[in-house]
């Protein structure tokens, strides 16, 4: 499942707006709620967690060249593991969310021992399979997960304080609890992807895109192969537990369909949708296809036939995604005006 | 510095290396010679853990790493370049020899350091000594073969190999990129005190450089010694150089 040259983009085209983008988006998002309308709230927030999800996923798919079909699996352990928390528990967010991440990429590195034992489709499939292993016990686990049912009502996180603060600072004071949750998760993803940034841009990052291009080469530098896509299965596991904690919370309940496969193929369809080969691509693929999502099902029943043709007609037209197009047409822009 | 103990290696009942053995001097220029599906390849393979022996030892200056997998075997100083051109191809010229040097530095485990700052000094280096310095910017797949030839020689170099398995190193070359080829390695080797071993079809090259050539013949060696007895010995002729002379 490695790319051809054909599909070549460049992976990190550092432009001045490249380096500003991610600072204006976030900018932008935390305007969102000041719009007035909690739908447009909801959409935005959906969106940042998604676009979390989705750039753990690309550490494997993008960066390591690994294809898994199975992702949602630390994405439920992560709702999971807050909801219960929280909920059964009482235990605070500040300390449920980052056990999340914990806990998710705890069975990350027990599935994934196995999963990197394997390569190409064999490592999917094997992905899969401890996916919906995950799913299957959410599911009839009633005492525990509450079963088919699900766990509704999690808690929000204390807000107190943020309401106290509101008294001294009046841009703080005011706002919904779920507006007050979408701030905290805008605040907690922008780390989460900090970081992730960090780790693909470190010297850890490079030796994982070495083992993308080329295994056999990698392992004669000196690369312990198994041993660093490990690594990348565990990180991306955590950051995807990290967000399905975070949605446990926004969608106000965890359900066993958080792990089933289908979760697992949104994602991976974001990712390419988006464009594998630029960090932020995940996260714009993330916004485009929840904003279709939005806008043609209210036109159209046939959401999957629509969703289909797009894919097909990126898959072929543009390789590289939305993003890879994006940075194609301005590359193009940017010669023909110095050209000119 | 190498030494090979009676090394086997079965593919389906067919013996790909039935019982070789050969030492390789250190400091010393050897060749592997033989006709195509004598076992060269397999024989590297199992040399540098690709594959594993059936029976045999390895001995790598002084010990045995018969069975070890491949990244340790680099480690311990033996750089290896393959006969399919073995790259990084969406990486650019710099990085995939920079991903070498961080690799064999022991800093992949770091997660946060920007990478473009590391070993750039070393990099360029070793880019200049191969001639690819001005093209360390380009997207490496897009080289030329002879370039891409080079472009892994130097990472085989990053590494530090006191060892160089070569499998044939001109494999593709036009006439003047194999001649070129050939100097650079020579010079490098001399540069750097490399120990050589490498395989290659082209006699006038095996000829020209190698100072000790095994003859490889269905898996066995029929032959071992200076090129001069080599060049010499019926049996190589009957069996290898004969139709050339």
């Amino acid at each position: 499942m490695r790319a051809g040259l054909g599909d070549l983009v460049p992976m990190t085209p550092m432009t001045a707006l490249a380096r500003w983008a991610p600072a204006v988006a976030l900018a932008a998002a935390f305007c969102v709620p000041a719009l007035g309308s909690r739908f447009y709230t909801f959409v935005a927030n959906d969106v940042v967690i998604w676009a979390l999800f989705a750039t753990s996923l690309n550490l494997l798919v993008g960066y390591t060249g690994l294809v898994s079909f199975g992702h949602a699996a630390y994405f439920g352990i992560g709702a999971y593991t807050t909801g219960l928390l929280m909920k059964k528990a009482g235990v605070s967010f500040l300390l449920a969310f980052p056990a999340a991440g914990g806990l998710a990429g705890a069975f990350a590195l027990v599935f994934g021992f196995f999963c990197v034992r394997l390569t190409r489709i064999y490592f999917a499939m094997l992905t899969l399979a401890f996916a919906q292993i995950v799913w299957a016990i959410c599911f009839k686990w009633n005492e525990v997960t509450g079963g088919e049912q699900g766990m509704p009502e999690i808690p929000y996180p204390d807000f107190g304080w943020l309401e106290r603060l509101g008294a001294a600072v009046p841009a703080v004071a005011g706002w919904r609890t779920a507006e007050y949750y979408y701030f905290l998760t805008l605040v907690l993803v922008a780390l989460c992807l900090w970081v992730l940034r960090r780790i693909v841009g470190s010297p850890f990052g490079r030796i994982l895109t070495t083992i993308r291009e080329n295994p056999e080469r990698a392992e004669f530098i000196g690369v312990n192969v198994r041993r660093y896509e490990l690594a990348a299965f565990v990180l991306a596991g955590v950051f995807a537990g990290l967000a399905g904690g975070l949605f446990g919370i926004f969608n106000r309940g965890v359900f066993p369909d958080f792990a089933y496969w289908t979760k697992s193929s949104e994602v991976l369809i974001m990712t390419l949708l988006g464009g594998m080969g630029t960090f932020f691509g995940p996260g714009i693929g993330a916004l485009a296809l929840i904003l279709l999502n939005q806008q043609i099902v209210s036109y159209t029943e046939y959401w999957p036939l629509v969703l289909g043709t797009i894919l097909v007609v990126l898959l072929f037209g543009f390789p590289g995604g939305l993003a890879g197009a994006a940075i194609a047409l301005w590359q193009r822009a940017r010669r023909r005006l110095r050209g000119a | 510095m190498l030494e090979v103990r009676d090394l086997h290696k079965a593919f389906g009942g067919f013996a790909a290396v039935g019982g070789v053995s050969l030492t390789v001097a250190a400091g010393r220029v050897t060749a592997i010679i033989g006709p195509n599906g004598a076992g060269k390849t397999t024989l590297f393979n199992l040399i540098t853990g690709h594959v594993r022996p059936d029976a045999g030892r390895v001995l790598f200056e002084g010990r045995d790493i018969t069975g070890l997998a491949p990244h340790d075997v680099c480690r311990l100083g033996m750089g290896r370049s393959f006969q399919r051109t073995n790259i990084f191809p969406r990486l650019t010229v710099f990085q995939n020899v920079q991903a070498a040097f961080i690799s064999h530095r022991h800093r992949g485990r770091d997660l946060f350091t920007p990478v473009d700052r590391l070993y750039q000094d070393e990099t360029r280096a070793l880019l200049d000594s191969l001639g690819l310095l001005d093209r360390s910017g380009e997207m490496s797949g897009f080289l030329s073969h002879g370039a891409q030839k080079q472009l892994e020689l130097g990472i085989a170099l990053a590494s530090e190999p006191r060892l160089l398995l070569l499998d044939e190193p001109t494999a593709g070359m036009s006439a003047v990129e194999t001649r070129d080829t050939i100097r650079l390695i020579s010079r490098i080797a001399g540069e750097r005190g490399l120990t050589l071993l490498f395989t290659e079809h082209d006699m006038d090259v095996v000829f020209s450089i190698a100072q000790w050539i095994t003859v490889l013949h269905q898996g066995h060696v029929i032959a071992g010694g200076t090129p001069a007895e080599v060049r010499r010995d019926p049996e190589v002729r009957r069996v290898y150089l004969g139709d050339r002379r």
